[in-house]
């Protein structure tokens, strides 16, 4: 059973937060810029793209993907930090269903993430892309669906490590392969046969997917490689299977 | 009517016993003090009373619930304030409190009232609009106490509440604490190893490893340690030892350089004592019975007071390397 006002409260906390600190804001939104502008603006020069765009355009919807990326895992990481030291102890002990608390963190770091994705997505012109009003508006839930399946994976993985050693793990095992095997930098279809498969088996594959489908329709060999409806239902079952396990195993683990 | 019933509580984690076969009852409308060194298992005991830790065996009955198998009924009748702070310092004061009153399903007519009633209470309604990293570590715990209060708990779990305050602040927190049980009806179960604060208890349970090893009211226990302690100083604290022993049949025992033995009437004892020790004695006090000696008493050693500067900055540096990540 999931109580609304612990979704509301987690969420609203984490909102309120996100908007004083501003520092944090600009320092999350440096990474995909960087990546943006001096990965993808150096490789734009060297590779030839065959259909009927530029690397950088290519590669804009994978930065968006990228934005979602850490700032979802990483928000939902918080959830043992926050038990070990501090306000989420205050949330455990009053009288609320585990299931709660674990879908109040996922919808939060999936707002804060939404928030952030849409920043970066403004930047559309800059990269010489023509988006319309309403693909804009598609993209805004789009990004949520996306960043709640990566949350509650993200959520998953948090109950298994214990000790900040095993951040640099999750960061170099999980997070960075999830991204360079996602399609974000390279197509699908161009990958060797093994990464190939592996990419198939990465959630993230399908919300940059997703996002191809609206941002780069038409891009031919370049674009998306699975339809949207398609990415869509993976994105749903992937959130639904992980919130799932990730509520069962936080509910073991505290 | 005992609000609190624990029987044979155990909780070992892999060999360590942190709970080991405790046995106690907390009155309605009072409040229970458990005292001891740092690892005792206070905080141990604590979180298994408040349904977040699973006891290895033995029951805990907190306002009638099984803290088990009705751990959701048992949150409902309690308040906590855990030994580390756990307000949101990117908050507000009344936000901290407002968004407690929402996960304990307060009315949504009655949570305003409640928060500023809890805001006055603890004197810091004046300071609801800033936020609480701004707030000075008394502030804090104070509106730490007043947000366990918001909900309107029958049980108020205090776990060392005024560690690493100032001696003012803590006198000012205690103040507050102690008008609960009288204003409010508030049970306060309370953790402190302060053996001077551990005076307001009515009741008080020495816990040390694990093992409860004395309970009583504080004056029952400060009889216990059989009237008043005399601290000596000598050249020869072994010798003055087997002076006392043979000449004067009393026991005593030494700590660092000091040597104390316990008198029924200090103030006679001790002409008859410097006649028998002669000039070996450096310096003498005499000393009412504090909870102190009780402890010093029953185990032989001094409930260490721990300094807070070095607990706090070890909490900070694990603050300050999450910071880190959060920002990601
Ligand atoms: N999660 C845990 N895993 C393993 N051992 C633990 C755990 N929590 C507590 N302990 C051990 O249990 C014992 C009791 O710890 P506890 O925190 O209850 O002591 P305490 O009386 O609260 O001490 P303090 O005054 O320092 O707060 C200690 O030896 C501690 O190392
Ligand atoms: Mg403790």
């Amino acid at each position: 059973m999931i109580e609304l006002r612990v979704v509301y409260v987690i969420s609203a906390r984490e909102f309120k937060k996100f908007l004083r600190e501003k520092s944090r804001l600009f320092s999350s939104l440096a990474r995909p810029l960087i990546w943006l502008f001096l990965v993808g603006g150096g490789l734009s020069r060297i590779v030839p793209t065959g259909g009927n765009i530029t690397y950088l355009q290519f590669f804009f919807p994978g930065i968006i993907g990228m934005t979602i990326l850490f700032t979802s895992i990483f928000s939902a990481i918080s959830i043992i930090w926050d038990k070990e030291f501090g306000y989420m102890k205050e949330i455990l002990v009053a009288p609320v269903s585990r299931t709660s608390v674990v879908v109040g963190k996922a919808v939060s770091g999936s707002i804060v993430s939404t928030i952030q994705a849409t920043i970066v997505l403004m930047l559309f012109p800059l990269v010489g892309l023509k988006l319309s009003l309403l693909s804009v508006l598609l993209i805004i839930p789009l990004s949520f669906a996306i960043s709640f399946s990566i949350a509650s994976i993200g959520i998953l993985i948090a109950t298994f490590y214990e000790s900040f050693e095993s951040f640099s793990i999750i960061m170099n095992f999980i997070v960075m392969p999830m991204f360079f095997l996602s399609g974000a930098m390279y197509p699908l279809r161009k990958l060797p046969e093994i990464f190939k498969l592996i990419a198939h088996f990465n959630p993230l594959t399908y919300g940059i997917d997703a996002l191809k489908n609206v941002i780069i329709k038409e891009a031919g060999e370049m674009g998306a490689d699975f339809s949207l409806p398609l990415d869509l239902t993976i994105i749903f079952l992937v959130s639904l299977v992980f919130i799932f396990l990730g509520t069962k195993a936080f509910n073991r683990r505290v | 009517m005992s609000i609190i019933h624990v029987d044979s509580l155990s909780k070992h984690f892999n060999s360590i016993k942190a709970v080991d076969n405790v046995n106690f009852d907390v009155r309605e409308g009072t409040i229970f003090g458990f005292l001891g060194p740092n690892g005792a298992g206070k905080t141990t005991t604590i979180s298994i009373l408040c349904t977040l830790l699973k006891p290895t065996s033995g029951t805990a009955i907190v306002d009638g619930y099984n803290c088990v198998t009705q751990p959701a009924k048992v949150r409902r009748s309690i308040g906590v304030v855990f030994q580390d702070t756990t307000l949101d310092k990117d908050l507000t004061a009344y936000e901290n409190l407002l968004y407690h009153a929402i996960l304990y399903n307060v009315e949504k007519s009655e949570r305003q009232k409640l928060v500023d009633d809890a805001l006055m209470f603890i004197g810091l309604y004046e300071r609801k609009n800033d936020l609480v990293k701004r707030f000075s570590g008394g502030m804090k715990r104070r509106l730490e106490v007043a947000r366990a209060m918001v909900h309107q708990p029958k049980i108020l779990f205090l776990d060392e509440p005024t560690l690493g305050l100032d001696p003012q602040s803590r006198n000012n927190l205690w103040e507050f604490i102690t008008r609960l049980p009288e204003e409010k009806g508030v049970t306060i179960f309370m953790t402190t190893h302060y053996m001077d604060e551990a005076e307001v208890c009515d009741e008080i349970a020495i816990i040390d490893r694990g093992k409860i090893i004395a309970r009583g009211s504080p004056e029952e226990l400060k009889k216990s340690v059989g009237g008043d302690v005399i601290y000596l100083k000598t050249t020869n604290n072994l010798k003055a030892l087997s002076i006392i022993r043979e000449e004067m049949s009393l026991t005593g025992k030494i700590k660092g350089d000091e040597l104390f033995i316990t008198v029924t009437r200090g103030d006679a004892c001790l002409p008859e004592l410097i006649r028998h020790l002669g000039d070996i004695v450096k310096s003498v006090r005499v000393q009412r019975p504090t909870l102190n000696d009780v402890f010093l008493n029953l185990t032989g050693k001094e409930i260490r007071e721990e300094t807070p500067d070095s607990m706090d900055e070890i909490k900070e540096s694990v603050r300050a390397y999450r910071r880190r990540f959060d920002r990601t």
